[in-house]
This record gives C-alpha cells, sequence and structure tokens, in this order.
C-alpha cells in the first residue's frame, strides 16, 4: 500500500488562541516496500503524525488529505477497521496494552474484533504463527497470564498480539524504548524478518539515530510540526550542521567518519556498523592510521 | 478526554487568587449556607447570592464565561431535578393540563427554585477551584482539619492522599487516552452495540489501567521511602499561608451576604413588590 500525506495539518486544543499547532503542512510520499525512519525531537509531531495514518486522531476537514492504499483517510465512507487491520501500529511500551487471563486471548483479541466469523481452528493457527514469528514458544506460553512474563516476553506477545492478522504495513512508535542491547538486536532482526514474510512497509519512529541509520531505507526530519528534511539516511546524517541545528545527534558510524575526515582520512561510508567497520580495515589495512 | 474535569485551576494573579486558601474554603461553605437559607421563593436572596457571585469572578479575572461553562458539567442533574419538580408537584393552582400531565404554579415557582439553588451552588464551588490550585486547597484543609488530631485522626495522611489523588487524575487521564488509542488500533470498538456490549468492550481499557495505576502508586511508595518521607510532627512547609487584609474583606463581604439572606428572608413583600 502506498501512504500518501499532503498538507497535514493539525492543532491540539478547542479554541484558537489557546490551540498549539502540533503538525504544520505535512507532505510525505511512502512508497510499498520501504522502510521510513522518523526522527526529530520530543514535542516535534511524529506521534501525532503516525497517529493520523490509521485514524486515531480524525482528519479534519480542511486539514489536508491522507490516503493509503486505496484508503481515502478524509471520506466519512472509509472503512477504518479494514484500514487498522492492514495498518498495524505498535505503541510505545506496548507490553502496557495488556489485558487478557491468558497470552491466547490477548493475541487473539485482535483477530477477533477485525474478522469476527473466522472459525476457531484458523484463529489458533494465526496466533501460533504470530506468536512463533515474535519469538516465543507457543505451547508453553499460550494458557499464562500475560502478567506472570518477563519484560521482554510481555513486548513480543503485545507485538504478537498486532502483527497476527498480518498488516502490510506496520507502525511502530519508539519500539525499542527501555530494551536492554541484546534484546534491541534481537528486535531489529524481527523487524526484518517480518519484512521479509508479510510486512511490506515499516515506519519507525524513534529517537535511536543509530537505528535508522542502520536498518532504514528513507528517514524523514521532523521538527515544530513540519518536515524539515526528507532523503536516504546517507543524505540526511552527510550534513552534520543541519542536524546539530535540528537538536539531533549523528549516529555512531557518522560522528566517527566525521573525525575522521577531520583528520582528512574519511573513509566510504554506508552508515551501518558493519560496512564502516568494514571500509576502514580496508583504507588502514598495514595497521597505521 | 482532556475537557472531563470541570473548573480546573485557571492560573493568573488576582485578589482572589492571592487570598488564603483556608479562608476561600470557609467562604465557599458559608455562601452555600447562605443559598440554602434562602426561604422558597424569596428570590431577591438569591438575587443577592448572584450579586456576590459575580462581584467575586470580577475580582478574580477569571472570564465570566469560564466560570459558567462549569454549569454544563451538571446539566442534567439540573434539568432533571427541574423536570421532577414541574410534573410531579401537584400542591397549587394548575396552570397548565393535557392528558395526564399538570403543571401547578407551585411546581413551576418550586423548578425555578431548585435550578436557581443548584446553579449557584456550583458557580460557587467552581470558583474555588477556579482560583486555588490543587496543592493550596490540600493545604488548606489540612490545616482546617488540624483540631481533629486531638482524636488521633490522622490529618496529614488525609490531605497526603487528598493531593495525590489530584495530581493523578491528569497522568490517569493522558494513559486512558493512550490505551484507548491502542486497542482501537487492535479493532476494539467503542462506539457500536448496545450498553451491555459496550460496557464490556471497556474491559481492554479498565484492566491496563488499573494495572498501571498500582505500578505507579507502587513506584512513588518506594520513591517517597528512598527519600525517607514520613509525616512526622517536624515537616516543614515551603509556603506557609499567612492572613492579609484581602481575607479580612472577603470575610466582612461574606458574612454581609449572609446577613443580607437572612434579612430578606423576614421581608415578606419584596416578591409581590418585585
Amino acid at each position: 500500500m502506498r501512504i500518501e500525506v499532503k498538507d497535514l495539518t493539525y492543532s491540539y486544543g478547542e479554541s484558537k488562541a489557546l490551540s498549539v499547532r502540533a503538525l504544520d503542512g505535512v507532505s510525505l510520499v511512502v512508497e510499498e516496500g520501504e522502510f521510513l525512519g522518523i526522527i526529530g525531537h520530543t514535542g516535534s509531531g511524529k506521534t501525532t503524525f503516525v497517529q493520523h495514518l490509521n485514524g486515531l486522531i480524525k482528519l479534519k476537514k480542511n486539514c489536508g488529505s491522507i490516503k493509503i492504499g486505496d484508503f481515502e483517510l478524509g471520506d466519512k465512507k472509509c472503512d477504518f477497521k479494514a484500514l487498522r487491520a492492514s495498518l498495524g501500529m505498535v505503541f510505545q511500551y506496548p507490553e502496557y496494552q495488556l489485558f487478557a487471563e491468558t497470552v491466547y486471548d490477548d493475541v487473539a483479541f485482535g483477530v477477533k474484533n477485525f474478522m469476527p466469523n473466522l472459525p476457531e481452528q484458523t484463529v489458533r493457527e494465526m496466533v501460533k504463527d504470530a506468536l512463533f514469528t515474535v519469538g516465543v514458544d507457543y505451547e508453553k506460553i499460550k494458557d499464562k497470564s500475560p502478567f506472570e512474563l518477563s519484560g521482554g516476553q510481555k513486548r513480543r506477545v503485545a507485538i504478537a498480539g498486532v502483527i497476527v492478522t498480518k498488516p502490510e504495513v506496520l507502525v511502530l512508535d519508539e519500539p525499542v524504548a527501555g530494551l536492554d542491547p541484546v534484546g534491541k538486536r534481537e528486535f531489529i532482526a524481527l523487524l526484518h524478518r517480518l519484512k521479509k514474510e508479510f510486512v511490506k512497509t515499516i515506519i519507525l519512529v524513534s529517537h535511536d539515530m543509530n537505528l535508522v541509520a542502520e536498518n532504514c531505507t528513507k528517514t524523514a526530519v521532523f521538527e515544530h510540526g513540519k518536515i524539515q528534511a526528507v532523503g536516504t539516511p546517507a543524505q540526511i546524517f552527510s550534513d552534520y550542521e543541519r542536524i546539530k541545528n535540528l537538536g539531533l545527534d549523528l549516529p555512531v558510524t557518522a560522528f566517527l567518519n566525521r573525525e575522521l575526515e577531520k583528520a582528512g582520512k574519511g573513509v566510504q561510508n554506508d552508515l551501518t556498523v558493519d560496512g564502516f567497520i568494514d571500509s576502514v580495515c580496508k583504507k588502514f589495512r598495514g595497521g597505521t592510521l | 478526554m482532556k475537557d472531563v474535569a470541570f473548573g480546573q485551576y485557571f492560573p493568573t494573579k488576582s485578589f482572589v487568587h492571592n487570598m488564603d486558601a483556608r479562608v476561600k474554603i470557609l467562604g465557599v461553605i458559608a455562601y452555600i449556607v447562605a443559598v440554602f437559607l434562602v426561604k422558597p421563593f424569596h428570590f431577591a436572596g438569591f438575587l443577592a447570592c448572584f450579586l456576590f457571585v459575580i462581584l467575586a469572578t470580577a475580582f478574580s479575572r477569571v472570564p465570566f464565561l469560564k466560570v459558567m461553562r462549569s454549569i454544563k458539567g451538571i446539566l442534567f442533574f439540573i434539568i432533571l431535578s427541574a423536570v421532577l419538580q414541574l410534573f410531579f408537584n401537584t400542591k397549587g393552582q394548575v396552570v397548565f393540563s393535557w392528558e395526564f400531565i399538570t403543571i401547578t404554579d407551585n411546581g413551576l415557582l418550586n423548578a425555578g427554585f431548585i435550578i436557581t439553588r443548584i446553579t449557584l451552588i456550583v458557580l460557587g464551588a467552581s470558583l474555588l477551584t477556579l482560583t486555588t490550585s490543587p496543592v493550596e486547597i490540600s493545604d488548606g484543609i489540612e490545616s482546617l482539619l488540624t483540631p481533629l488530631k486531638w482524636i488521633k485522626f490522622p490529618v496529614h495522611e488525609f490531605a497526603l492522599i487528598m493531593s495525590i489523588a489530584l495530581r493523578f487524575i491528569p497522568t490517569l487521564l493522558d494513559e486512558t487516552d493512550r490505551i484507548i488509542k491502542a486497542q482501537k488500533a487492535r479493532g476494539a470498538d467503542f462506539e457500536s452495540g448496545n450498553v451491555f456490549k459496550r460496557a464490556k468492550a471497556l474491559i481492554p481499557v479498565l484492566i491496563p489501567l488499573l494495572i498501571s495505576s498500582f505500578r505507579r502508586a507502587d513506584e512513588l511508595s518506594y520513591a517517597m521511602d528512598a527519600r525517607c518521607y514520613s509525616a512526622s510532627k517536624n515537616r516543614t512547609k515551603y509556603k506557609k499561608a499567612v492572613l492579609t487584609y484581602r481575607d479580612l474583606v472577603a470575610t466582612i463581604v461574606v458574612a454581609g451576604l449572609i446577613t443580607g439572606v437572612v434579612f430578606l428572608n423576614n421581608v415578606y413583600f419584596v416578591l409581590a413588590v418585585v
């Protein structure tokens, strides 16, 4: 599904005098198959933007247009349920939305909402698949209360509850917040696995520049409710001054390469850690800088 | 979700804002007593109370519309009690009758009386919360309840519980909003179906909310313990409330109001003259 947002504007607060403009004329196109990273500091409008995408924040009249696949979000007849089934959204700390008595019921919640007439057998297969994809043992965990699980497992189960309907687009808001380095790495691997299987487009909101630089094919920088820059991570992070002015950091590879450049010894840099190490090794074979 | 709590603190500097919270609380109680003192159909007494509210609003520099908006929250309650009076009061002369509905002049007067009474009380009470921050209110109540310490009532703890509860209302509203959105994203439907279906649809919101408030309570109590919080006698206050000339003026005005109401109650011809 292609996502096309045009001139999206949104203000919090009812009266004009007190309202805060959270989004101000945002236009963005996300092609199918892209892995988009949205960066920007707190209060720049990232979350408000992504919550528009599945109609959690309703598009107001004369505030722009959003088109996702065949769904026209400004249209009164837009079927939000169908949209939400094919555009999954993982919130920050998704483990806080667990509620059911068993892990099975919690993961099945989405299926039962979106496809109420499926036979129990099919539901079970879908839940099994989802739990397998996020890497937990179905047999061991299905009858447990979600509140007995460890933090990492809770988050996996919560994500299983979102991907259980096999959404084409997956939107994640700060998905790695509060994970340890190993958990983070496993989570990124999960995202790439999902993208190979059925998720076609991923939109990731994050503060973590390394995460975005390493994984995304496209980056959008938000500030004061506007998109300040769109491009590949390499384009975005090559302009150090601009990134600094936007109050953001460089990913660690870009930072190191900048230091090397200052000494006149910059290397070819694709912003991934492995790629950076490779090019440094190639350039400085023999062991001296 | 944001506009649930009516009468939220309106921060500005004014005569009423700068008054001692204790005097304001007692003043509002006295005002409510004055509203109840007004005898049936002595509307002149209500006029005095209304003038008092207008005066207080003017001196509080809170926009008058904002004060009036507080009525919105209990509009249903006001209408209900007025309707009950209208239709079920059979005393007095019949002014309107159709099928089984009869409306008497007494019912009309009673309905008007009750509407005015409730409205005036809500206006006064919301003026208190509009001009006094939650912290000031709970400090004020703590100070007013001090005599209860004699019978070993834990006054300080009581005030602490109250201010913590108030402190967490916006936090929990935010949290509710977030969980509702998260469940909606998973296809939860809160808008359709009958009452029972809708009540059941709230379970996926209430349970995470309950769990997170327990978690917050745990975290807060650990944080307080870690900083050795105790409600001992030696605790001092950052802001000590002191009485000023404003409180004296306000007390005199409120006393004047009560005297006025009592006086108007005994002037039988007022209604006739008006």
